[in-house]
């Protein structure tokens, strides 16, 4: 008898084969504590040689908010967008996570070796926890932003538990980014150079600091594109929410039918992203 | 014993492994999809030149060989983290490798690679706590377990690294030359893990250059020089006879 049926006969399998999607599901999910454990570890040592620990999580966020807004709003002199405090500060807040998931998925892999080259389980579990650590960190410094709005006369209504809906979408969306990135930095490790350049320029053009519809107001055809822009859908949902009537005018640029291209997205990122990452399963910790 | 009542639970078959280099330093790897263009500076070196065995269950196989014999690319290849250019390796389980290299997280504390560890092991969060008590006597790590991990020496790290891996009863479990950088204390009790794991139901590879930690843990030893396969048999007779050569 040669090897082959000798391996065959015992129900032996190749090496290397990647597991079907859904027992890949399922492991990662029995990995469901490890994922949350590692979020929250690394969130505390991120922050523990700082004086001010995980203060930095609202005071990051924050003093770019008032760089950002300070700048921005000074230079666009009369086409500033109402209720500038509270525009700013909700998107400088949000975007926040994005770029968290973006650029730290990005290290999920290649910034784990030790842990990848020792320990054998389902590699998925660590741009999951980048992403639950993002989200941690988001729900921390919003405690900062509902103070701030508060504080500029933006007070609690109904309409902020659209919060809710928005977020499980967001971090849809976020997870199927992270996981891009993630598997995108094991191929080409130059990538690591060029993404926090990419997360800049989708900062300045996602409309954090600016009203797309005043700014384009002559190029119609540029705000019909934003429709396709994800980020930009939750920064002007999450202002719709989180804004009191007041601003009508910074609601003119909200369409109900935001939500739906928003599901869209998430799904498709999310569906994407996975199976993306998944079918390199084999090949993460071979660097 | 009858080889037909064993169970065979790794099957290694003609397995060819190359790696494309530049002499310049820039290396290809073999499982890379790009075509590799005819440079004069393209080097292929052989690393496994068709090697083939049949381990089975409660086996603890030595691997020796002199440097660069291939042992570490053989082993690499059994566990999948390097693809074969040729041939096959099969197994009952995923084998887990335990090398000498990085720390698991050198930011975080010992103790909470521990945690970490296990919890990727798949064990259960109510099971971390006895565990951890149990790693951090078998690595004696006592009185460092709460410094980060980058702040240890390269034998407390794989102290430690072999107590969380040896932790979990391994269907498979391959150990590559992690025991060298411990001191004997430790390599002692490792190697009494390593035949505790052994004696149930799971097969261990050990590769060292301590003739003395083969000789005392292994039944079976394979041989490789520059590739090849020169020796498979009991642990006497294929030590005997590579001190011999030497």
């Amino acid at each position: 008898m040669n090897r082959i049926e000798l391996a065959d006969q015992y129900g032996l399998r190749r090496v290397g084969a990647r597991p079907g999607v859904w027992s890949y599901l399922k492991q990662t999910w029995e990995r469901r504590d490890f994922i949350s454990t590692m979020a929250m570890y690394r969130m505390s040592v991120e922050n523990q040689q700082n004086r001010l620990g995980a203060f930095w999580l609202i005071l990051r966020p924050a003093l770019n908010a008032l760089i950002y807004g300070v700048i921005f709003g000074v230079l666009q002199g009369n086409n500033r967008p109402a209720e500038y405090t509270a525009y700013v500060v909700i998107g400088v807040f949000m975007f926040s996570f994005f770029s968290g998931c973006f650029g730290q998925g990005a290290k999920a892999i290649t910034g784990n070796r030790g842990l990848v080259q020792s320990l054998s389980f389902p590699r998925l579990s660590l741009p999951l926890a980048t992403v639950v650590e993002e989200f941690l960190s988001l729900l921390l410094s919003m405690v900062a932003m509902f103070a701030i709005l508060i504080f500029a006369g933006h007070y609690p209504t109904w309409k902020w538990l659209l919060l809710i809906p928005l977020l499980l979408l967001y971090s849809m969306f976020n997870t199927g980014v992270a996981l891009v990135t993630a598997r995108l930095t094991v191929h080409f490790r130059d990538l690591t150079q060029i993404l926090p350049v990419i997360s800049r320029l989708l900062f300045y053009t996602s409309g954090v600091l600016f009203d797309v519809s005043k700014i384009f107001k002559s190029h119609p055809w540029v705000i019909q594109l934003y429709d396709w822009h994800p980020v930009y859908q939750v920064l002007v949902i999450a202002r719709y929410s989180l804004m009191s009537d007041s601003a009508t005018e910074v609601n003119l640029t909200y369409n109900p039918m935001f939500w739906a291209y928003l599901s869209g997205w998430a799904v498709v990122a999310l569906v994407i992203g996975f199976l993306f990452f998944w079918s390199a399963e084999e090949r993460y910790g071979r660097e | 014993m009858d080889v037909n009542e064993r169970k065979p639970v790794v099957v290694v078959d003609d397995v060819h492994v190359e790696y494309k280099v530049y002499a310049s330093g820039k290396a290809y790897r073999p499982n890379a999809k790009t075509r590799v263009r005819k440079t004069r500076g393209l080097r292929v070196v052989h690393a496994l030149k068709g090697v083939s065995f049949v381990a089975y269950e409660n086996e603890s196989i030595g691997v020796i060989g002199t440097n660069g014999s291939g042992k570490s690319t053989l082993m690499r290849a059994m566990v999948g983290l390097t693809p074969p250019s040729a041939g096959g390796v099969y197994a009952s389980s995923r084998p887990n490798l335990l090398g000498v290299g990085a720390a698991l997280l050198p930011e975080l504390s010992g103790e909470r690679n521990i945690v970490l560890g296990g919890l990727a092991l798949g064990f259960h969060k109510d099971e971390i706590t006895e565990l951890r008590d149990h790693i951090v006597e078998f690595s004696e790590l006592k009185d460092f377990i709460d410094l980060p991990m980058r702040t240890y020496s390269s034998g407390m790290q794989a102290r430690l690294k072999f107590a969380i891996a040896a932790s979990k009863q391994h269907d498979i479990l391959i150990v590559d030359e992690a025991l060298s950088v411990g001191d004997k204390r430790f390599r002692q009790r490792s190697e009494d893990r390593i035949r505790e794991i052994r004696d149930n139901a799971g097969t261990v590879f050990l590769v060292s250059h301590s003739m003395g930690s083969i000789r005392d843990t292994c039944d079976r030893v394979i041989w490789l020089e520059k590739g090849e396969l020169v020796m498979d048999g009991p642990t006497e007779e294929v030590v005997d006879t590579y001190e011999a050569t030497r």
